[in-house]
């Protein structure tokens, strides 16, 4: 299935990305890591570091449907996957995060942005095996 | 004001991958099929980020705290080992299955789309699982 290239707004809603991470780490002092926060979800022991997990979440949660209020639709999810392949897909991110310490958004952008070289070996690692798996599913195997 | 300003900052991400088109897993997955259906647009939303997280970070850091905070919560681990590039390229092959990562699924959240719901099943299953794991072979704390 083919996608628009969208150059602009991508560097865009990037510069958004990044003034999010740039704001938690002002105001709160904290790594915007999807992975860390919701991780720190599953843990109860501590309720005000839990509501601040749970209301940076609700916001993420919120973007799409502010966007919904501001351009009458929601954003397109296309998922050229078969169910099996998400559930597959989602414990084996799981399990990865957990082990390397972070995913896109805590390594590759806010790992990066402080020139830590573990995250730059984590991004350089999770970006290479996720272009051999994809081209493994699609040119070698055939595809879904 | 704490609460608000966290849901504030979770909302900018929000859109910002809403409106990067990172929302959406068949974007993703076409950035990492380079022999066929390549869409670049997931290594422009990258520059946009570190264009402002980069010179963002710098002011932040002259700043002895952050401003709701007593401290700021930095990884403090530099070693680069095998549990790193291991969990790190597990979590690759994981990515290019399902087309989702944690950052992108959050958000979609939002649109109340069945699949979002599953796939984010399914990354909490495998963090417990680890969870799970690292208990019974104690090493780093995961930063």
């Amino acid at each position: 299935m083919e996608t628009a290239f969208t150059p602009w707004a991508s560097l865009g809603g990037g510069a958004l990305i990044g003034l999010a991470a740039v704001l938690l780490m002002a105001l709160h002092g904290r790594i915007l890591g999807a992975t860390g926060i919701l991780g720190g979800l599953l843990r109860f022991d501590d309720p005000t570091d839990w509501s601040l997990r749970a209301a940076i979440i609700a916001g993420m949660a919120a973007g799409p449907l502010v966007w919904l209020v501001l351009v009458g639709e929601l954003p397109v999810i296309d998922l050229p996957v078969p169910n099996w392949g998400v559930v597959l897909g989602g414990m084996i991110v799981g399990v990865g995060v957990s082990y390397g310490g972070g995913c896109t958004s805590g390594h590759g952008v806010c790992g990066i942005a402080r020139f830590s070289r573990r995250s730059l070996v984590a991004t350089a690692s999770f970006m290479a095996t996720a272009i051999a798996t994809v081209f493994v599913i699609r040119h070698v195997l055939g595809g879904w | 004001m704490r609460l608000l300003s966290a849901f504030a900052i979770g909302l900018v991400f929000g859109l910002g991958i809403t409106i990067s088109g990172m929302i959406n897993p068949a974007k993703v997955l076409n950035f990492f099929d380079i022999a066929g259906t390549w869409d670049p647009s997931l290594a422009f939303v990258m520059a946009g980020a570190l264009g402002v997280a980069i010179p963002g970070y710098r002011l932040v850091f002259r700043r002895p705290a952050p401003a709701m905070a007593p401290g700021f919560q930095l990884p403090d681990t530099r070693i680069i080992d095998r549990r790193l590039v291991l969990g790190s390229a597990t979590f690759g092959v994981g990515w290019g299955i399902a087309g989702f990562c944690p950052g992108g699924a959050l958000p979609a959240l939002g649109t109340g789309d069945p699949t979002v719901f599953l796939f984010l099943a399914a990354l909490i299953g495998g963090l417990l699982v680890a969870r799970v794991l690292q208990g019974r072979f104690p090493a780093r704390k995961p930063a």
